[in-house]
């Protein structure tokens, strides 16, 4: 597996986050202000210097319990609160629309295509900070300067490594169904019509070559799909048309984000596996995780500024209905870090996990995201 | 022409690896092996697909450690044995045909080669008495899984389509040509293995990525 597959699938995965919660933030009539206020905290803790280093340095990829903890610190890097129901199906969005994104790529490389979507609608929403787009025009240069010199064979390692995190992922989301983008069994659309990745032919036809290599017949044949050339190249520049609309946000305030948390997919028994099964590498993690969440900076709200709670679905009672229904194996369990036996080791972690306490103002709002607070400082 | 039979069901999906199919033929029955990710999976079946049975197979590692990705599951088969070779990251090791007990184990040497730069086994083969295991860094990339049968040749790509080819040598010229004898669609599915079941190329088996099925075809 490619050890330079993070910091592709972080930014990407926080691309759709952005792209979702600006979305809820406009249907739920949040103040221009305090959303843009929002959207600033997060990307300017994303594309933290610090954060980014670590990010960057070849590493296998975390579990998905890791990535989803990252997130959930991520989310809360400003005044804004999301229960675990919002959360859950905050990241259930993330990562169907990104395995989305990865699966129709027509050449694997066009994955940074995708990325570069994301940076740009990233670019969009802190059009009025300088410094924040700075920091986002900093990590562009190094996505280019790590990823430009690629081979095809390394990004299709890449390729595999991100579609093995993405592994028997079939949750059904309701703006893919309507686009017909996704089946009723989760499974996504792949077409075989429009034009051919670029660099490569319309097949149809059979070239035979002498011992000498020069052509000596051709031969048609009925390939079955409809395919068509690709009209031009997608740019790899900082600014430039990427031709590929994967990764550019296909949320508005019309359409609304919504999951069906089905057991479409029959076979649970790699699922079940993942999350129950004890992880021998928790406490390697956790110290990659402390790494990562060290140059993550969260700042505290300076001022009387008041949070508020973001709601994923279009009411409380859903919200508390989907806490309640949803699956099992569909869980997200945080990392267990009371597995840890190093005492020194879990006090350092504490310290780190200690300087992310967002909230100075007293808890009015219940929340489950409260549990997974709580649960940190316990140790 | 070919239509399609009855599926084999596995117990895990099938990863998004190249040639993640390896197909033997053993007196009547007939064996399938699909990496899904740590494991790999071992399943017979008897003619017209009934199932028997199915074994997942993790690459062994020592205490502590867990299992490597599996990057490839083939049989080979040797003049006087058939052994089950299992490709991973850290490094190769062979089994009896049943996956039963591990005969052999061979580990990449990981201590000096960087992080980076990455070597993995894959590309597993029998010839004569030899087994071959291609040692890659992953500048080699092919979409296509290629298996000879009676002069037939079955490719496979995550475009969704398998298709038959004939190869034959002209009468005149004496050059190799290829010849396109049937294309099928897999609908919806990144097809990442392809083998033929039986000598005369009569039958064959797909599996796709994500998919927790073994898909069969034969000839009509």
């Amino acid at each position: 597996m490619s050890v330079r597959t993070l910091p592709l699938l972080f930014l990407n995965l926080g691309g759709e986050m952005l792209y979702i919660l600006d979305q809820r933030l406009r249907a739920q009539n949040i103040p221009g202000d305090k959303a843009r206020k929002v959207l600033n905290d997060i990307i300017s803790t994303m594309f933290n210097r610090k954060f980014m280093e670590e990010l960057f340095k070849p590493q296998e990829l975390y579990s998905k319990k890791a990535l989803r903890t990252v997130y959930d610190r991520l989310a809360h890097a400003s005044i804004m609160r999301l229960n675990q129901a919002s959360m859950d199906k905050l990241y259930d969005l993330m990562t169907m629309a990104f395995k989305y994104q990865v699966l129709l790529c027509p050449r694997p490389r066009d994955v940074l295509l995708v990325t570069f979507n994301h940076l740009d609608a990233i670019k969009g929403f802190i059009q009025d900070s300088p410094t924040i787009l700075h920091q986002v025009d900093e990590t562009f240069r190094q996505l280019t300067e790590t990823y430009g010199g690629l081979s095809a064979g390394e990004f299709q390692m890449i390729r595999q490594t991100l579609l093995s995190f993405f592994q028997d992922l079939h949750i059904r989301v309701s703006i893919f169904l309507k686009d017909r983008v996704q089946n009723s069994n989760g499974r996504f659309v792949l077409p075989v019509s429009g034009p051919v990745p670029w660099g490569t032919e319309v097949p149809g036809l059979i070239r035979m070559f002498n011992r000498k290599g020069e052509e000596v017949r051709k031969a048609e044949f009925k390939h079955g799909g409809n395919y068509v050339a690709a009209p031009k190249e997608g740019s790899f520049e900082l600014y430039g048309d990427r031709v590929l609309k994967l990764g550019t946000n296909m949320y508005s305030v019309n359409r609304p984000v919504e999951t069906h948390m089905s057991g479409a997919s029959k076979n649970l028994a790699s699922q079940t596996q993942e999350s129950i099964a004890p992880n021998p590498l928790a406490k390697e993690e956790l110290n990659l995780l402390a790494r990562l969440m060290g140059g993550m900076e969260i700042k505290k709200p300076s001022g009387p500024e008041p949070g508020f709670r973001l709601n994923l679905f279009t009411t409380d009672e859903e919200e508390e209905q989907a806490a309640l229904t949803r699956p099992e194996e569909l869980s997200y369990e945080v990392i267990n870090i009371q597995a840890t036996q190093d005492q020194q080791r879990n006090e350092e972690l504490a310290q780190i996990m200690g300087e992310f306490e967002v909230m100075d103002q007293p808890r009015r709002i219940t929340s489950k995201g409260d549990d997974l607070l709580a649960m940190m400082d316990e140790l | 022409m070919f239509r399609r039979e009855r599926s084999i069901p596995l117990r895990g999906s099938a990863a998004a690896l190249c040639n993640n199919l390896s197909v033997l033929q053993q007196r009547n029955l007939t064996h399938f092996g699909v990496v899904h990710g740590p494991s790999a999976q071992l399943l017979s079946a008897a003619p017209e697909g009934v199932p028997l049975a199915q074994r997942q197979l993790h690459a062994k590692e020592g205490a502590g450690v867990s299992s490597p990705l599996i990057t490839q599951v083939h049989w080979c088969v040797l003049p006087d044995r058939v052994l089950l070779v299992l490709a991973s990251h850290r490094g190769i090791q062979m089994y009896e045909s049943d996956g039963s007990v591990m005969v052999y184990w061979h580990a990449l040497d990981s201590g000096d080669a960087s992080l980076v730069q990455a070597v993995f086994a894959r590309g597993i083969a029998a010839s004569g008495h030899f087994i071959c295991v291609e040692l890659l860094t992953p500048d080699t990339s092919h979409r296509h899984c290629h298996e000879p049968a009676q002069g037939q040749l079955l490719s496979a790509a995550e475009d969704t389509f398998v298709h038959i080819w004939k190869l034959s040598r002209s009468p005149e010229s004496g050059y190799i040509e290829v010849e396109h004898c049937h294309g099928a669609c897999v609908p919806d599915t990144q097809v990442c293995g392809a083998r033929f079941c039986d000598p005369s190329g009569s039958s064959f088996a797909v599996t796709g990525y994500d998919l927790a099925e073994i898909l069969r075809f034969s000839s009509m």
